[in-house]
């Protein structure tokens, strides 16, 4: 019987990996998650915990996906802290996806941002010209840099880091790194997921010179299927209508960029 | 005739009878404004508290295997007056505030926040079945209920609807006390209390452990509420429970209601829902030769 996507699917995890001091990435065999579209997520549930929307990590062997996961409050915490061998609910996938262009392509990601960018980098053609952008606070908490490079063993490419410190990499925000390859190259498309502000000032870049990009965003959710309304921003659900929104789309928004709802739904400067 | 869709609840004039029930979507005024574009005909907002509420912690909702939904959200929401001040430049949705609070101060309080803002009616949540103190437990007490709506009709002039669920007492009992304190119209019905326990981990799934199930399998017994209400008091019904078609939603006109709400079914068929069923309403009056909602209204009741 085909599986309904709403109902929880409980599924052991097999292998943890440490990829920053605060990061991990949990593998597990699920047919289903494992060719989910890049930018789309499911709802994750550590039992006695809580439950958290994470974007769909790609695996190495077919039929396996992961979560990668930061530590942060309780729920992420709980995640992170979950064992080989231990069991996690979950339900999904959830949203829609980036629209795959083709050609000179910029992926940017920040943080836990660059998972849907690691499952679009499993989608693109031999004949695309891809640059990678990784942001990371500084040189302990960059992560899948040799990752993109295997992905695109393959195509021309480059995989380009920057720290906020200048530990490692290029030193500044990812959002300059941005800026200064639009500025210098013509791309056919930009995509972008990690902090709102950097997706923000991305996709102004992008945007302000006619580029088509794609932004996955992050709000509050609790269903994930459109029904308790904690993810909007604007008119917008982001469970439903996105997570992928264009650069045409957001630069109406009101909200995108300048505010978000914490849990009791009163938005926030961000 | 041409028919068309205006309906009255009482003294609640609506151009289209689907609404969206409380709780679903409801948080911002943007979203109120896309559905009622999309063909709802008033949207209730979620249950507002005096002060903001978290809510529980997830997992909040749970999709029932065979339909319906569980959800223990726990009544999470920005506090009255954060909320009154978003929707203050509405001009164009008629939007129904629900209010939920354990004593009358608590819904004169809220209502005040609400002077400067276009409301067409209030809705009293007497009904939520998996919050303490609130909802449920005030709709069980007929004291209270006859305490607050008294006081919330004393204190505004807007239209109020009181929404009965099932609880420990006979939720016929809670309409008797509301109606003969003054109240203008009655949503029946909330979600019922329930359960969902995983069989691998052999835990409660929700945080909550309970909470409300909504949908089609609540849609038998939401019916039966109204008609039973309808069948012993003279006041003007809105159905709610289960509706996701045009025919559900024509059940509940025959059973004796005049205006309907729906949430789940959104979690099933996204908001063009309300788009559909207009349309299968409409369909379904020409068919049949009514020029208003208010022809079928309790037609089943004849027989
Ligand atoms: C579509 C989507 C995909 C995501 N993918 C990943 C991923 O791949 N890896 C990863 O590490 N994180 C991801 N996140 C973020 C993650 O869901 C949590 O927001 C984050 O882990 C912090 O949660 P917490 O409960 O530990 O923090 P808390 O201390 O409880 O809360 C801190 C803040 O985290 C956010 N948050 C908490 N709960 C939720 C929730 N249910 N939904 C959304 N935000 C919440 C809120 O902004 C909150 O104010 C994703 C979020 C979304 C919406
Ligand atoms: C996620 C969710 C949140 C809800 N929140 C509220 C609420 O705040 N106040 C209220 O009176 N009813 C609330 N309800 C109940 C609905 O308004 C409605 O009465 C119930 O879901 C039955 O209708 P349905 O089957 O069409 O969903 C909620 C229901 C759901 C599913
Ligand atoms: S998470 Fe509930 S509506 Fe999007």
């Amino acid at each position: 019987m085909q599986r309904n996507h709403n109902h929880t699917t409980i599924v052991t995890v097999e292998k943890v990996i440490d990829e920053t001091p605060t990061v991990r990435t949990l593998i597990f065999s699920d047919e289903v998650m494992s060719n989910v579209l890049p930018g789309q997520f499911a709802m994750v549930w550590i039992p006695g915990i809580n439950e958290l929307p994470m974007s769909v990590m790609i695996s190495n062997e077919s039929g396996k996906a992961a979560f990668t996961v930061r530590k942060h409050g309780a729920a992420s915490t709980g995640l992170f802290n979950v064992q080989v061998g231990q069991q996690i609910g979950i339900r999904g996938p959830y949203g829609n996806s980036f629209d795959l262009k083709e050609g000179k392509l910029l992926l940017v990601g920040g943080g836990t941002g660059l998972v849907p960018m690691m499952r679009l980098l499993i989608h693109v053609k031999p004949t695309d010209d891809v640059t990678v952008l990784i942001g990371a606070k500084s040189k302990d908490e960059v992560f899948f840099e040799d990752l993109a490079n295997r992905l695109l063993e393959n195509n021309v490419h480059k995989v380009i880091v920057s720290t906020d410190d200048g530990s490692y990499g290029e030193k500044g925000f990812v959002t300059d790194l941005v800026e200064k390859h639009l500025s210098q190259a013509k791309y056919d498309a930009v995509y972008v997921c990690g902090p709102e502000i950097m997706m923000y000032k991305t996709v102004q870049s992008a945007h302000s010179r006619g580029i088509f990009v794609q932004a996955s965003l992050e709000r509050m959710m609790k269903c994930g299927v459109g029904i308790c309304g904690s993810c909007c921003i604007g008119e917008d659900l982001v469970c439903k209508d996105g997570t992928v929104f264009d650069g045409e789309h957001l630069s109406k928004n009101k909200e995108f960029g300048n505010f978000h709802r914490n849990k009791a739904g009163i938005l926030e400067n961000y | 005739m041409e028919p068309n869709l205006v309906t009255s609840i009482g003294p609640i004039r609506l151009d289209r009878p689907v609404m969206l029930a409380s709780g679903i979507l409801g948080i911002s005024l943007d979203v109120f404004n896309r559905l009622y574009r999309s063909g709802a005909g008033a949207v209730v907002t979620k249950s507002l508290s005096t002060e903001p509420w978290e809510g529980y912690p997830n997992p909040t909702i749970f999709s029932v295997k065979g339909g319906g939904w569980i959800n223990a959200v726990g009544l999470s929401n920005p506090g009255a007056e954060n909320f009154a001040k978003m929707i203050e430049p509405n001009k164009d949705v008629p939007i129904i505030v629900s209010l939920v609070g354990s004593i009358p101060e608590d819904f004169e309080n809220m209502i005040k926040q609400f002077e400067k803002c276009k409301v067409t009616a209030y809705e009293l949540n007497l009904s939520c079945p998996h919050v303490a103190k609130v909802g449920l437990e005030v709709g069980d007490d007929p004291e209270l209920v006859k305490k607050i709506v008294t006081t919330v009709k004393n204190s505004t002039n807007v239209p109020v609807i009181a929404k009965v669920g099932l609880g420990t007492t006979h939720y016929l009992n809670t309409v008797g006390t509301a109606i003969e304190s003054g109240i203008d119209a009655i949503t029946a019905i909330n979600t019922v209390r329930a359960m969902a326990i995983d069989v691998e981990t052999q835990r409660p799934i929700l945080s909550n452990k309970f909470g409300g199930l909504s949908g089609t399998p609540i849609k038998p017994i939401a019916l039966r509420c109204v008609y039973e209400i309808s069948s012993k008091y003279d006041i003007p019904i809105i159905g709610c429970g289960g509706i996701s078609t045009w025919e559900d939603a024509i059940e509940f006109f025959l059973a004796g209601a005049s205006a309907i709400q729906l949430g789940s079914a959104i979690g099933d068929n996204w908001i063009d829902v309300f788009d559909e069923i207009n349309t299968g309403i409409l369909q379904y009056m020409k068919k049949k030769n009514y020029s208003k909602i208010e022809d079928m209204v309790g037609l089943a009741k004849k027989s």
